[in-house]
């Protein structure tokens, strides 16, 4: 079987109509992935004798056919605690990190029958936008090799559309599942804040934080969240609503609905194809009875520098704790403990970390922290306003997902501020704590454009709609990139 | 020139949580190392914190027996900063918004008057786990300390004296002892304190440069190294120095305190609101509901003994100064003792037994039923004074019920005079020389015939009865 | 607002971290970028604006005071880079004024 022919829905029931068994489809997963692995270089990790003795066992129990995801491969962001499989956060920090837990979203996952092929590539502990800050690969665009993948969760979202694997788990603080699913031509969803158990997500920034799926298809996508989402007693920022089906009512279109959107997404700095193809997307919801308001969102432009103030303050904090004496890496030869810190960490952490942790560091010291980690905080509270002033009237706020296509490696990894320019699309949904989906919407020089949609708080089911119905009038989601001469 | 002293305290306090203050771990004092602690007490990478809604509530009753005002919304910050005791690198704590605030204690000073000494703020946060240092050139951590609740009570600089810093801590931990939020114990560390003091001219506006002592553990400490702290700045500004704003030791051997470092402005904590937890509003239901579950404290109880029970003043006060022995007083008068008897008995006998064996009340076998049952005895007068001393040696070291086992001993007085006065009567008869001294007025001869009495009935003839017996008797001869 | 190697330098010892004089001059560089467009913000009026610290909607999300034993301690010893008899061993701390 192929990734790129299949869904989840047609997986499982090839599993049901004992076409091919769970043995089978991890067998041919990984042998694909080994295949594309060569190009793609998505995964730090596999756990193949594992997967393979767990299909066996879905094999031997038997296929429950009311669990579409039963026995179905799905490849997890190496920020996401696995028990007894080595969980790096991309990090020469983490590099030999065996956790001893697992994250609340593997459990959930595991009670699926859902079987974990291996762990995927990312920016050093999520910061960065092209998967370049790993401490250990560079991932490639599945489109085109000689591009980033996007990030901070590029191996996932390479190795969903090189179909290495149906599904897979990223982590988005401030774009890294949306922007890389519009790099890689797929769906990429990040959920309200509080929807998804952080537990077990190695934080990076904790107030924005949120683990989500990347499929090729929007109704994966929904499958993918039933599975992950519900309150959870050990993140008490957990939401305690109650989730709904994310499937139910999924194709009832887009009827009625009305759509925003901003101004300021259209501002300078947006590939004028990027635009086009956002425009022709505006026009499709129009057809599809959709109404169309332009709204401003007036403190957009304000959203890259709060967050890079406020998601650095939080990581500076939180990565305190990789001091080199419960676990991870310990710096050779330190003769005392300001050694085993300052070398550990020096040795221990990549230099976009580093800057981060540096940014953070000073946003929150004594003298700087009115002017950078209060004013932020406090223009944060405006950007939310924006956010729930437009959304008194809309359903949906549409625009692009990112600036640009994939640009190339190396291109922008010196340039720190203009690489985080790149996010300003993504940013504010992450401030604001909003539910937003990155899904397929045209291409540019042969290059996946990405259209986001963003919906009220715990308003997933409406993203779902509208971009179930997005998908159904368009064939951008069908459209498979070359590999190794296949496709 | 003369001085004055200004002292502030920084009290830290231990609260017994089952749990810990952001994790399910257990709180428990002497486990073996790291075997009370979890991937959370770790900071393990990717766990998050879960606040312990027990040690809000101890937090707020404490406050609130401190006359606190409870904050009706808050939330918790992280101050940051490294030590191999502390996995996170960042403790959780309420900087921004404290549980509680202005609040007060009254102290009462040798002379016997009292002060009301303010308290500033109380916070809930965690405590890290424990360092020790070898001679191998290595520290060695153990973390099951790491997360237990505390609560830090900072005083407003209304102490003016050593003295008073020491009567400070002392009403500060009766308070807190019979809220039941905290053992209290310096030795074990549930009790710590950090102690500031200034001295400046008298009649100067302006407060002097504070030095700081940390983590003391005994109240004499403090107020040996205050004495000295005090002397020492009067020294340096008379001599025409200038004190300098450092952290010093007390140093136990000399009395003195030494020079640890030199504080160069304060530590850079960078204190941020904590991501992870939710904030926290209090209502005033809740406040309530945590007042009501506040054990009667000391001072009303005091009140109580001397109004209801009829117990001097200074006995009452002896009789609250623990929890232990107010509960247990309590409850043996509960259990039918009269409230002067147990009294007496608690602070005498029992008190004496305590200080001779170097032991709490609640380690011996004592119960206050037992107590109580005893007191009975003796009230009724089924055991004499005498006898009740052996009573008492042996329900305060053995579990032992004390009537039944003055009757399986024989030790019960003879007190019925269908039986006594054929004795008397026996020894009479045998006895007309007495009787006859008895007539001619040598009193003496009652102490005779009594002891002979005694000698007949092994001593268990309840003398009272038996003077009153042989009276009558003698008068009909 | 211009950042100094200095005040970078400050900044790194908070953080536990190192640079070389190359790195030190690279990272001030950006950092002064990143300041720079940091200070936009400055712009922006938030007289009586309120903080967002976080945007969960939940409040008061307390656990009962109920005790659940302790990890086994062979697992949590499984990734410390030195242990000692239950305990975790770190190399001598030099600086004894830390305190918490």
């Amino acid at each position: 079987m192929n990734y790129f022919e299949n869904d989840l829905k047609s997986l499982h029931e090839g599993l049901v109509n004992k076409d091919f068994s769970a043995e089978e489809l991890a067998k041919e997963t990984f042998e694909t992935i080994k295949k594309r692995e060569e190009e793609i270089d998505a995964f730090i990790t596999l756990d193949e004798e594992r997967a393979m003795e767990k299909a066996r066992a879905v094999d031997v129990k038997g296929i429950d056919e009311g669990n579409v995801l039963d026995g179905i491969p799905v490849g997890i962001k190496d920020n996401i605690v696995t028990k007894g499989l080595k969980t790096t956060a991309a990090s020469k920090m983490l590099e030999n990190f065996n956790p001893i837990y697992n994250a609340t979203v593997m459990d959930k996952l595991d009670e699926k029958g859902m079987i974990t092929v291996g762990k995927l590539n990312m920016d050093e502990f999520a910061m960065g936008s092209s998967t370049e800050t790993s401490a250990f690969k560079k991932t490639k665009n599945a489109w085109d090799q000689t591009k980033v993948p996007g990030g901070s969760s590029g191996g996932s979202a390479a190795a969903v559309a090189s179909g290495e694997v149906i599904a897979a788990l990223g982590s988005d603080t401030g774009g890294s599942i949306r922007q890389p699913a519009a790099f890689n031509g797929i769906v990429g969803l990040k959920p309200t804040y509080g929807r998804v158990s952080r537990y077990g997500l190695i934080a990076f920034a904790s107030s924005m934080d949120q683990i989500g799926p990347l499929t090729r298809s929007v109704y994966d996508n929904a499958l993918m969240l039933n599975a992950i989402s519900g309150h959870d007693f050990r993140d008490f920022t957990s939401s305690s609503k109650e989730v709904p089906d994310f499937t139910k009512g999924i194709d009832e279109g887009v009827k009625g609905m009305r759509i925003a959107v901003p101004k300021e997404y259209f501002a300078e700095g947006v590939d004028a194809n990027v635009k086009q193809a956002v425009k022709d997307a505006i026009k499709k919801f129009e057809e599809l009875g959709a109404t169309v308001d332009e709204v401003s969102l007036p403190h957009t432009k304000y959203g890259v520098p709060v967050y890079y103030i406020i998601a650095s303050s939080e990581a500076s904090s939180n990565l305190q704790r990789f001091d080199g004496i419960r676990y991870g890496f310990r710096a050779e030869d330190v003769k005392n403990l300001e050694d085993v810190y300052v070398r550990s960490r020096s040795e221990g952490f990549g230099d976009e970390v580093k800057r981060r942790i540096m940014l953070g560091t000073f946003s929150l010291s004594a003298g700087t922290y009115d002017a950078f980690f209060k004013k932020a905080a406090q223009v944060r509270t405006l950007i939310c306003r924006d956010y729930e002033n437009v959304f008194e009237n809309h359903d949906l706020i549409l625009g692009p997902t990112a600036p640009t296509t994939a640009y190339g490696i190396g291109e922008k990894i010196d340039d720190p501020v203009t690489m985080y320019m790149n996010d300003i699309l993504t940013i504010p949904v992450n401030l604001a704590g909003l539910p937003g989906m990155s899904l397929p919407a045209g291409f540019s020089d042969g290059l996946p454009i990405g259209m986001q949609l963003v919906a009220p708080r715990f308003r997933e089911d409406t993203l779902y709609k509208a971009g179930f119905a997005f998908e159904q009038a368009t064939d951008f989601h069908k459209a498979v990139p070359e590999i190794g001469g296949q496709n | 020139m003369n001085f004055e002293t200004t002292i502030g305290l920084e009290v830290h306090i231990e609260l017994k949580t089952n749990s810990k203050a952001y994790s399910p771990a257990p709180v428990e004092y002497g486990a073996e190392p790291n075997t009370n602690t979890n991937v959370i007490d770790w900071g393990y990478p990717g766990v998050l914190p879960q606040v312990n809604k027990g040690a809000l509530e101890y937090g707020m009753r404490a406050a609130l027996a401190l006359n606190c005002e409870i904050r009706k919304d808050l939330h918790f910050d992280r101050k940051n900063y490294f030590y191999p005791d502390n996995p996170k690198a960042y403790q959780i704590t309420q900087s921004d918004t404290p549980i509680a605030h202005d609040g007060w204690l009254e102290i009462e000073l040798e002379d016997g008057t009292k002060k009301k000494i303010g308290i500033e703020e109380m916070h809930v946060e965690e405590d890290a786990g424990k360092n020790t240092h070898n001679p191998d050139g290595y520290s060695y951590v153990d973390l099951n300390r790491q997360g237990t609740p505390l609560i830090e009570i900072v005083s407003k600089p209304d102490i003016a004296s050593p003295d008073e810093a020491y009567a400070y801590l002392t009403r500060l931990r009766q308070i807190i002892q019979f809220t039941g939020v905290s053992d209290v114990k310096m030795e074990e560390g549930s009790m710590r304190a950090d102690v500031n003091i200034s001295v400046r001219p008298i009649g100067s506006d302006k407060f002097g440069t504070k030095t700081e002592m940390k983590n003391l553990n005994s109240f004499e400490h403090v107020k040996k190294g205050l004495e000295y702290e005090a002397k020492r700045q009067a020294r340096v500004l008379m001599s025409g120095g200038q004190v300098q704003q450092e952290t010093r030791r007390f140093d136990v051997p000399t009395g003195t305190t030494i020079l640890m470092r030199v504080k160069e402005g304060a530590s850079d904590y960078r204190y941020f609101p904590e991501p992870d937890l939710p904030p926290i509003h209090i209502s005033d239901e809740w406040i309530k509901e945590v007042k009501d579950s506040i054990p009667e404290m000391p001072d009303k109880r005091r009140e109580r003994y001397v109004n209801e029970w009829g117990i001097p003043e200074y006995d009452a006060g002896v009789l609250t100064q623990t929890k232990e022995m107010s509960d247990f007083y309590e409850a043996t008068v509960a259990s039918g003792a009269d409230a002067k008897l147990a009294a007496n008995w608690l602070m005498g006998e029992v008190s004496a037994y305590l200080n001779a064996n170097k032991v709490e009340l609640q380690e011996t076998a004592l119960t206050p039923e037992h107590l109580a049952t005893m007191i009975k005895l003796i009230e009724d007068e089924t055991i004499s004074s005498k006898i009740a001393k052996k009573v008492f040696k042996e329900i305060i070291q053995n579990d032992t019920e004390p009537k039944a086992w003055v009757e399986e001993k024989g030790m019960a007085q003879l007190s019925d005079p269908a039986k006594l006065q054929p004795i008397i009567d026996e020894v009479l008869d045998n006895n007309e020389q007495s009787i006859i001294d008895f007539k001619n007025g040598k009193d003496r001869a009652v102490g005779f015939l009594v002891g002979a009495i005694m000698k007949q009935t092994r001593g268990k003839a309840n003398p009272k009865v038996v003077n009153k017996l042989l009276m009558a008797s003698l008068a009909e001869r | 607002m211009a950042i100094t190697a200095n005040e970078v330098k400050h900044v790194a010892s908070l953080a536990k971290l190192e640079f070389t004089d190359e790195e030190l001059q690279k990272f001030t560089g950006q950092m002064d970028e990143i300041i720079n467009m940091v200070e936009q913000l400055g712009e922006v009026d938030t007289t009586d604006v309120p903080v967002t610290s976080t945007v969960t909607e939940e409040v008061n999300v307390m656990r009962e005071d109920v005790a659940v034993k302790g990890t086994d301690r062979t697992l949590l010893m499984k990734n410390v880079p030195e242990e000692k008899d239950g305990l975790i061993k770190v190399p001598a701390i030099i600086d004894e004024s830390e305190e918490g």
